[in-house]
């Protein structure tokens, strides 16, 4: 049978970098939605080699791998390292739901000092380091496409969206991107 | 020179830095900083527009947002034109174009002035007694005409070439207004570590600091201290100082909305950077410190280009260092105009008189204005003033009764006292109280975290706004978490700016009896005597005299006028001001760009546009697409010569005859997982699941509560505790949420997880005698054979070496697969497909060619043959529901004696007597053509089609008793003849459904 | 727009992320088979439209994703109260004194 054929990245090629602001792409990365209680917690939180943070607007890191808090039963585990979070989670007997969601999701990076701005550009939420700080994560709206929005560091953000929204996000972002004074 | 009444020494403008702009294509010359208002009355020139109804000269009446009269267009090159820009707002710069409005052929001589002679006709309320009769005669001859003149200004043709960018912001403290309570308040609250915005709509914080002369503030005169105040708010981390910002609207839970002018005072404005910001500030806390507006006065003539308010001929002055002119006439009723005539005349400016309403005035500044020699004269009124294009005289009369003479002036300041700026406290829906003692409405009770200071709040001393500010900073600082750290400097001051007197409505003299016009309303023309006739007429309330003569319907939203035109019909009505009461103030306060307004979503940002992984391929091959929800999908693809139709019957030919590639990625996706997924899908579908094996798929019918079809679609069963559910395109996102409703608020205790998939695949539908000859070779570890893989099943393995899940399945009637890849490797395996394809004549087929193909196999698509009140046995699916289930979402509405009752709308098929004839979508059907009019009509077309595979025309229809007609021939009327056609049922072609199985 | 406590993500969060979803405290009767067309009726369309205090169903769709039930005054628009689905309804007559 043929070799595996190549991904094509949704935005692959894009790129906006101006004074203040960067915006491009993230690269490929496996990902999961994953849905259990809080009983289950524990040993899938030792199988993923994470911590499922129990808290709203959390995310955990361990095992080249983030785990987002999105509801009381919900998570996004994102693998940077090419691993396959739902296999490891198959391997426990308690219940839960593993999706694979890597092709649905993609991931836009926004990093440097005027991040927060161009993100508040379209996206209604306190972005003050007090209100979210690195670390915190949740869905939300960024003008009119559904976001999940990860604070890496204080000027750096993952922004993860439906793959059919990605052109409209980075092309907002990138409007956005212009306006980095005031 | 940039001027001939800029006077050398005064205001704050550097004479050496001078700026050129035309006025109605005359080229003059201002300085930098100077507004188009200053920047024309240095050049002499008070006449700059023509008034919207009576085409009266006018010219500028403030120094600010609240101008009525001086509407220009600034223009920087065709598509930049911005009609309604009041010239005492914008800022010159070096080649600024303004034009003036409203005029034909020009503004010294305008034919539409005629309309001030025929005034009598014009009264209010005017065209409502006018344009009544002949009826037909208002759509042809009235609405024309009065559109024709009516309005102001001129739209841009071009679209807008200027971006516009948006900003949500949080805050503790928003402070509005930079005036010396906004910036004392700023401060306080900034000192706590509070985060602060703080907000004026000019160009430089100061407020009424621009024309005060008299007070020092920590011993600098109050502009400089203005200017060092926001120098140092600037400077700290948690502040955010927004010049030339104003705050337009207030909303809900102290949202509120502010439009920041980054370019429109440049020159040269840096090219793609965005000429407005739109802030969208959700404050803690907000602090209104937006003061006051002067008033005009009611007087005969009060409208000719020369007469202004007071204090804007003092911000004229002060600021810019122009003489409004060389002999001033005041007529007040307050204090504040003295300071005015004052200041004016220890500028050199020749003050012919001060006429004062009041009898006995008395105060320091009265007295320096009689220490200076000003003729005062008290206890009088101005009758009326005289001069065409401006300003000439004005007749002072005693308003005791004796002689009027006339006094040449080549400007009249007025002044009748000041109103609080409650706009934006009356926004967040505060109510408003009239204070007795002082004439005017005053904040009352707040409906949100917010609090007014200083001239807002009607605090009128220096010292107590200052220090009601600085406590207010400081305690909404504090309820937001921050506290006072030490002590606060406090500020210094020493004024001589003490106001007192003031009143509303007309001028003595301006009464019942009184002949000529005088304005309350400048914008819109409304005149002392439109609101009597108003109130003569039987209007009572406040909202129907300000209706039926538009007092303050204006743009400028009777900033000048409201309480003059409430004090008029409350003395109509012989009532108390109070008791008429006032209008609601609404956003926005002063106008704003629709471009600040939708920012960022306009061209391709309007709205999302998907778009599937195979969409450039669908590109490449010259597909026209459809927007199916804000999805593109492809609707055909023509070949070179091919038009719709052609390109249509193309495919759904090659379709049945070889095969045809369909993308079908925008189905939406549900994966339902968990020991309970089955017994779930037992309530939200009709169908039964139990038995369902794992491999196999199932067409499910969701339903409402109430019976009526919701959604349908394929499901496969992939294990005992995992189904993969498609929905339709336009049902996805509605679909989940229904599933997510039912699971998390009536069936909590199902162990059942929804996750959306939709976009996790990309899905190639291959379809067609040959679709399993063609795929075979790509697919590995799945046996395709009819054995193995009969019509109706699923399998999990690789395609082109990457994963798949391989439906076998079809929304055709042919033998067909729909190929589940993960959406990255989508193009790829369809380009696959594609190559294995092209010798057998492979066609891509679109939307158009799918809807035909299904409607020759009765197929339905929800929401075109089903409206939400279609039931599964009106579509003809009564075998699609599970016999033996206690509880489905839907199952009792079915029995509900409307759902069960004889006459149901059926789903049937319809054959047209011509063959050729395609009926049209949406027809309605009779079944005597012969009746009265109007016809009893009993169904309608809801599909139709011309077949290429039938050699006929399709339709599908839902039909009164459908069922039971079969044969029949009924009637669809159209307006140039009546169409017979014959029931059949709804599948054209392979009744049998043999295809399927081959 | 208003800002509406998730009891969920324990914040106000923006209006914009959530979706109204009708009138609370309807429950879905378990014996459907059996229901009277008079209590169909009752359960699927009739609804208290009232002016002032009303109990509603609103969606975190957009963030936590949670249904969950809310007591707003339909005049003001105020939220009075948010509370998790199957959480008892809060007591209008203590709720509405503070307003």
């Amino acid at each position: 049978m043929a070799d595996q054929l190549q991904r094509a990245h949704p935005l692959s090629g894009r790129l906006v970098s101006n004074a203040g602001v960067t915006v491009e792409p993230a690269p490929e990365a496996p990902r999961m939605i994953l849905r259990a209680g809080k009983s289950a917690l524990p040993a899938l939180s030792k199988a993923l080699g994470v911590k499922l943070p129990t808290k709203p607007k959390k995310s955990a890191n361990g095992n080249g791998r983030i785990a987002i808090w999105l509801g009381p039963d919900e998570w996004l585990v994102i693998d940077l390292q090419s691993g396959d979070p739902a296999a490891d989670c198959a391997a426990v007997k308690v219940l839960h739901s593993a999706v694979d969601v890597s092709h649905r999701n993609t991931a836009i990076i926004v990093s440097g000092t005027h991040s927060a701005a161009v993100i508040n550009g379209g996206c209604p939420l306190d972005l003050s380091l007090d209100a979210f700080p690195a670390g915190a994560a949740t869905r939300t709206v960024f003008g009119k496409a559904e976001i999940i929005l990860l604070r890496e560091t204080e000027d750096r953000f993952r922004i993860e969206c439906w793959r059919s929204f990605s052109d409209y996000v980075f092309g907002f972002l990138e409007a956005a991107a212009v306006d980095t004074d005031g | 020179m940039s001027g001939a009444n800029r006077l050398a020494g005064a205001g704050r403008l550097v004479p050496a830095r001078t700026a050129r702009f035309s006025f109605d294509g005359e080229s003059l010359t201002g300085l930098e900083g100077d507004t188009l208002a200053s920047a024309l009355l240095a050049n002499g020139i008070h006449l700059v527009g023509r008034s919207f109804k009576y085409h009266r000269p006018r010219g500028i009446l403030s120094a600010g947002p609240e101008e009525p009269n001086a509407l220009v267009g600034i223009k920087r090159d065709s598509a930049r034109y911005t009609p309604n820009v009041r010239a005492s707002v914008q800022e010159i710069y070096d080649g600024l174009q303004a034009v003036s409005q409203n005029r034909w052929p020009s503004l010294v001589f305008d034919v539409g002035a005629l309309n001030d002679l025929a005034s009598p006709f014009f009264s209010a309320g005017f065209y409502y007694k006018t344009f009544m009769w002949p009826k037909a005669a208002w759509k042809t001859i009235y609405e024309p005409n009065i559109r024709s003149a009516a309005g102001l200004g001129v739209s841009p043709s071009e679209p807008d070439p200027d971006s516009y960018s948006a900003r949500y912001a949080h805050c503790d403290v928003l402070v509005v207004g930079g005036g010396v309570s906004g910036l004392s308040a700023a401060l306080a609250a900034a000192r706590t570590g509070a985060r602060v915005i703080l907000c004026d709509e000019q160009a430089q914080m100061g407020g009424a600091l621009h024309f005060e002369s008299g007070t020092q503030l920590d011993g600098t005169d109050g502009f400089s201290w203005a200017g060092e105040m926001a120098r140092q708010l600037s400077a700290m981390d948690n502040v955010r100082v927004l010049n030339r910002t104003t705050a337009f609207g207030y909303f809900a839970q102290n949202m509120v909305g502010l439009v920041q002018r980054l370019s429109d005072h440049l020159a040269v404005p840096a090219p793609g950077r965005p000429r407005e910001r739109l802030w969208q500030v959700r404050a803690g806390r907000v602090i209104i410190a937006t003061g006051a507006i002067e008033r005009p006065m009611v007087f005969v003539n009060n409208d000719k280009p020369g007469i202004m308010l007071a204090s804007a001929a003092r911000v004229f002055l002060n600021h810019y260092g122009v003489a409004v002119g060389r002999r001033v006439g005041v007529f007040t009723a307050n204090d504040s105009a003295y300071a005015a005539a004052v200041d004016l005349k220890l500028a050199g400016i020749d003050i012919a008189a001060i006429v004062d309403a009041r009898s006995a005035p008395q105060g320091p500044l009265i007295d320096k204005a009689r220490v200076l020699g000003i003729e005062i004269l008290t206890g009088h009124t101005v009758a009326r003033t005289t001069g065409r294009l401006r300003v000439s005289s004005m007749t002072v009369a005693p308003i005791a009764g004796g002689s009027q003479r006339a006094i040449a002036v080549d400007a009249l300041l007025m002044s009748s006292g000041w109103t609080p700026s409650v706009h934006l406290f009356s926004q967040s829906r505060g109510k408003v109280a009239w204070d007795e003692a002082s004439d005017r409405f005053l904040p009352g009770n707040y409906a949100q975290d917010c609090v007014s200071v200083g001239a807002c709040n009607g605090t009128d001393r220096l010292e107590t706004s200052i220090a009601e500010a600085s406590a207010a900073g400081a305690a909404m600082a504090e309820q937001s978490g921050h506290k006072s750290r030490g002590k606060m400097p406090r500020t210094k001051m020493e004024t001589s700016e003490s106001w007192g007197g003031g009143m509303l409505g007309a001028a003595p003299g301006a009464g019942v009896e009184a002949k000529g016009k005088a304005f309350v309303d400048f914008q819109n023309d409304v005149t002392a005597k439109d609101i009597r006739l108003a109130v003569r007429e039987g209007m009572h309330s406040i909202e129907h005299v300000k209706r039926f003569t538009t007092n303050g319907m204006a743009t400028d939203q009777g900033k000048t006028s409201n309480l003059h035109g409430l004090a008029i019909a409350a003395e109509a009505l012989g009532r108390e001001i109070p008791k008429v009461g006032l209008t609601t103030f609404r956003a926005p306060y002063t106008p704003v760009t629709f471009g600040a307004l939708v920012n960022h979503s306009r061209g391709e940002l309007f709205d999302t546009t998907r778009r599937t992984p195979m969409h450039n391929w669908h590109v490449g091959q010259g597909a026209v697409f459809e927007d199916v929800g804000n999805w593109k999908r492809a609707w055909y693809y023509p070949q070179p010569g091919e038009d719709m139709h052609q390109a249509v019957n193309r495919e759904c030919r090659t379709v049945r005859e070889s095969v045809g590639l369909f993308d079908a990625t925008t189905l939406g996706k549900i994966e339902v997982v968990g020991p309970d997924a089955a017994k779930f899908m037992n309530l939200l579908y009709t169908n039964p699941w139990d038995k369902l094996g794992v491999g196999r798929c199932r067409y499910g019918i969701m339903l409402r509560e109430d019976g009526f079809i919701y959604d349908d679609g394929v499901v496969g069963r992939l294990a005992e505790d995992r189904f993969h559910v498609t929905t339709t395109t336009g049902g996805a996102p509605r679909v989940l949420n229904h599933m997510e409703d039912y699971l998390q608020t009536e069936f909590p205790e199902l162990k059942v997880w929804l996750t959306s998939t939709s976009e996790q695949w990309a899905v190639i539908a291959v379809q067609g005698p040959k679709a399993r000859e063609i795929i075979a070779p790509l697919v590995d570890g799945i046996d395709l054979s009819n054995e193995a893989m009969p019509h109706m099943s699923v399998r999990e393995g690789r395609i082109c070496g990457v994963p798949t899940r391989l439906f076998r399945m079809s929304f055709t009637g042919e033998c067909g697969y729909e190929i589940n890849v993960p959406s990255d490797y989508g193009q790829a395996v369809w380009e696959a497909i594609w190559e294995r394809g092209e010798p057998h004549g492979i066609c891509a087929y679109g939307t158009e060619t799918m809807h035909v193909l299904r409607a020759e196999k009765g197929y339905i698509i929800v929401g075109q043959d089903t409206d939400g009140t279609v039931s599964p046995l009106d579509a003809g699916l009564q075998w699609a529901i599970g016999k033996k289930k206690t509880d489905f979402v839907g199952m009792r509405g079915l029995k509900r004696a409307d759902l069960v009752a004889g006459g149901r709308k059926q789903l049937v098929g319809l054959k047209t007597t011509d063959p050729k004839t395609v009926l049209e979508e949406g027809a309605q059907i009779v079944a005597d053509p012969n009746q009265s009019v109007p016809m009893k009509m009993i169904g309608h077309v809801t599909s139709s089609y011309w077949s290429e595979n039938c050699g006929h025309s399709i339709a599908l229809a839902l039909v009164e008793n459908g069922f039971e007609r079969t044969g029949e021939t009924l009637h669809v009327p159209m307006p140039d003849t009546t169409l017979a056609v014959t029931v059949t049922g709804a599948v054209f072609i392979d009744e049998e459904g043999k295809r399927l199985h081959g | 727009m208003l800002l509406i406590h998730c009891p969920y993500c324990e914040e106000e969060r923006p209006e914009i992320e959530f979706a109204n979803a009708g009138e609370a405290h309807i429950a879905r009767p378990s014996d459907m088979d059996g229901l009277s067309d008079q209590a169909f009726e009752e359960f699927f369309f009739i609804r208290s439209n009232p002016k002032g205090l009303h109990y509603e169903r609103w969606r975190h769709i957009h963030g936590c994703a949670r249904f969950f039930n809310a007591l707003r005054d339909t005049v003001t628009d105020r939220f009075v109260a948010t509370y998790k689905t199957g959480e008892p309804k809060p007591d209008i007559a203590a709720e509405g004194k503070d307003q």
